[in-house]
């Protein structure tokens, strides 16, 4: 297990200098002079070679991407333009509540598709089986922003008043951007779940669980379930990164304050070095969780083997 | 017979699954008994019906399969007549079960001793540590080397014989009065096939349970059974002791059975093999269901379906050729016959 973790770890190290390369070259890619933006279209000529050497952008590829590595490891991903403050800081801010986004809406997601999937094949070609799989359907084809915008309708304004239309912070805030967020991952989770129970239940290992003597009960929710989760293991976690990096619409339409608002905010304002950083922070998160999704995947399913 | 010596006595066992299109009946009226700590072996081709009768026992029939009638007296209680619940109770202790297949028979996420201590927890309540200590004396009585360390492993990390004898092991865990074993060991190498089959008659003898042993293996029977039931086609065609059996079957496909199997003894040209094919079930013949491929079949098999009788020795055959009403040659021996008649 721990030759397995170690590997993994090393997989990653190319996979982040790859993130850091594409993130780096960013800048140079965007239409337009980096100095000229920053110093202002109003910035005379001087001004703008002034800003071009105080970047560093007139020397080497290769020196401008060792010193940007360097100061990715002190933590130092410039200053915004906008405000002057540290992009760290910036990001500090919102993360947590993309992170916290993401995770309840994932939570969410794990536990109505896990239960959905486990009625479904346990009870299948029944009309609660092609119910609850039309209503997973329905989940999956709607568009977030659309529910979003439906559920403000019918429950943060008047008659219901439920909930706050907008902001983030108390519970009551959380629920109907988690639902937003959480339904479509539900309901994938949900399909994925029924059909790996549907595989695993016919399995010879189930019939000998039931010839000892088993519950049924147990025999789906520890024989089977237990197996029927290894492949859910892998898109609740793929669910999950998406998630960080997907939340701007749903951040949108709720006016949270997260990284997915941030990073259209600074794309509008041509704010790269927040642009930059909120993006290698998030893909980092995604080579992280996908990372853990691995050594999960490989506590779960025992036949995994080291090579 | 006394009724008391028997283990289990089925009586006219009917096991269909149902399709859009027709019932089919995989077991069709099979009845026999086990006495108290002898070995009863089912042979038949596949899809005779073997393996559904011994889920039957069991009562594990899945959908769209479903026992639609007869007995099953387990020590005079009717199993068919049992709650879920009490069947439960039943299933792993009282009545165990072996399968085929061990490479795919344990769960994969399992440690071995979770799997064998799953038994002692449901059945004898016991504590996960005395069930873990339990389950290691379990290891060892079938023979597995190191115990102490397999308890810890899962299925994967084992071989196919290992496998099986946890198996044996689970299945044997809490000292069950009757043991199904179906095809124990047609998926393993001819060298572990012979050690497990010794493993379960010498933990026969030790236990005093009865075995009830599913093969279409007639040399596995030889070697290890007391009685046997020939079923074809959803019927038992034969009831025998294993004696008798060898030395003089008397149903035509009992005999053609034998005759179908490689001989050392005697030089043969080509193997003897019984001519054409199990009817599909949902295509009987109306008569006797071997008489497409009896050598010896007249009208009247064709017409009629015999039905399982007594002989003068306590076994049972189902043929017309031992009946009163046999339009056939009188003077016909079915063993002594069968090759001549084959050929011509």
């Amino acid at each position: 297990m721990l030759v397995f973790v170690l590997r993994r770890i090393l997989q990653t190290i190319p996979v982040i200098f790859g993130v850091t390369i594409l993130v780096f070259l960013m800048i140079h890619l965007i239409p337009g002079d980096p100095a000229q933006i920053i110093a202002g279209e109003a910035a005379s000529d001087a001004q703008v070679q002034q800003m071009r050497d105080r970047l560093g952008l007139n020397d080497h590829l290769l020196v401008q991407y060792g010193r940007f590595l360097g100061d990715i490891m002190q933590f130092d991903l410039g200053n915004s333009i906008r405000s002057g403050n540290p992009v760290s800081a910036e990001i500090g801010s919102r993360f947590w509540v993309t992170f916290e986004l993401a995770f309840f809406s994932t939570l969410l997601s794990i536990f109505i598709g896990i239960i959905a999937g486990v009625i479904s094949a346990t009870k299948r070609h029944t009309f609660l089986d092609t119910s609850i799989m039309v209503i997973a359907l329905f989940g999956l084809s709607m568009p977030n922003f659309w529910l979003g915008l439906m559920l403000i309708q019918y429950f943060a304004l008047p008659p219901l008043q439920w909930f706050p239309v907008s902001g983030w912070g108390s519970i009551e805030h959380m629920v109907l951007p988690v639902i937003t967020l959480g339904t479509a991952g539900a309901a994938i989770i949900a399909r994925m779940t029924r059909s790996s129970m549907l595989e695993v239940i016919n399995q010879d290992y189930i019939r000998t669980a039931r010839a000892k003597g088993v519950k049924e009960q147990i025999v789906t929710y520890k024989h089977a379930l237990r197996n029927a989760l290894i492949p859910v293991v892998t898109v609740v976690g793929l669910q999950f990164g998406t998630l960080l990096g997907g939340t701007v619409l749903t951040e949108t339409v709720f006016s949270i304050n997260g990284l997915g608002r941030l990073v259209i905010d600074s794309i509008n304002a041509r704010d790269f070095p927040i642009v930059q950083g909120t993006v290698l922070v998030i893909a980092l998160l995604f080579v992280l969780v996908n990372f853990l999704v691995d050594i999960s995947y490989r506590f779960l399913n025992k036949r995994i083997e080291l090579d | 017979m006394e009724p008391s010596s028997n283990i289990i006595e089925v009586n006219d066992l009917r096991t269909s699954f149902f399709t859009e299109e027709a019932e089919v009946k995989a077991v069709d009226g099979v009845s026999f008994s086990v006495p108290s700590g002898k070995t009863l072996g089912i042979v038949g081709e596949s899809g005779s019906g073997k393996s559904i009768t011994s889920l039957s026992i069991m009562r594990l029939i899945q959908e769209p399969g479903q026992i639609v009638g007869g007995e099953i007296n387990f020590k005079s209680d009717n199993l068919l007549d049992k709650s879920e619940s009490e069947m439960r109770r039943i299933r792993g202790n009282e009545i165990s079960m072996i399968f085929q297949e061990p490479m795919t028979s344990l769960n994969p996420v399992f440690t071995v001793g979770d799997q064998i201590s799953e038994a002692y927890r449901i059945h004898q309540g016991l504590s996960k540590k005395q069930a873990l200590q339990k389950s290691l004396e379990m290891l060892e009585l079938v023979g597995i080397p190191s115990p102490k360390d397999r308890l810890k492993r899962y299925p994967h990390e084992l071989s196919g014989g290992m496998r099986q004898r946890v198996m044996i092991a689970i299945a044997l865990a809490c000292k069950p009065e009757l043991l199904i074993a179906d095809e124990p060991t047609t998926a393993l190498d001819v060298t572990i096939q012979a050690q497990i089959l010794r493993l379960i008659n010498n933990l026969q003898d030790e236990l005093g349970m009865s075995v009830v042993l599913i093969t279409h293996d007639l040399g596995v029977v030889a070697e290890t059974c007391d009685y046997v039931a020939v079923m074809y086609a959803g019927k038992i065609v034969e009831y025998a002791d294993v004696q008798t059996l060898f030395e003089s079957p008397k149903h035509p496909y009992t005999v053609g059975l034998l005759s179908s199997l490689p001989r050392h003894d005697i030089d043969q040209e080509e193997l003897q093999v019984i001519k054409g094919m199990v009817p599909s079930p949902t295509n009987m013949p109306e008569g006797c269901r071997f008489a497409p491929r009896c050598p010896f079949a007249t009208d009247l098999c064709k017409e009629q379906l015999p039905t399982l009788d007594d002989l003068e020795d306590g076994n049972q055959v189902r043929c017309w050729v031992y009946s009163d009403k046999w339009d056939g040659d009188p003077e016909v021996n079915v063993k002594d016959d069968y090759g001549t008649a084959t050929s011509s």
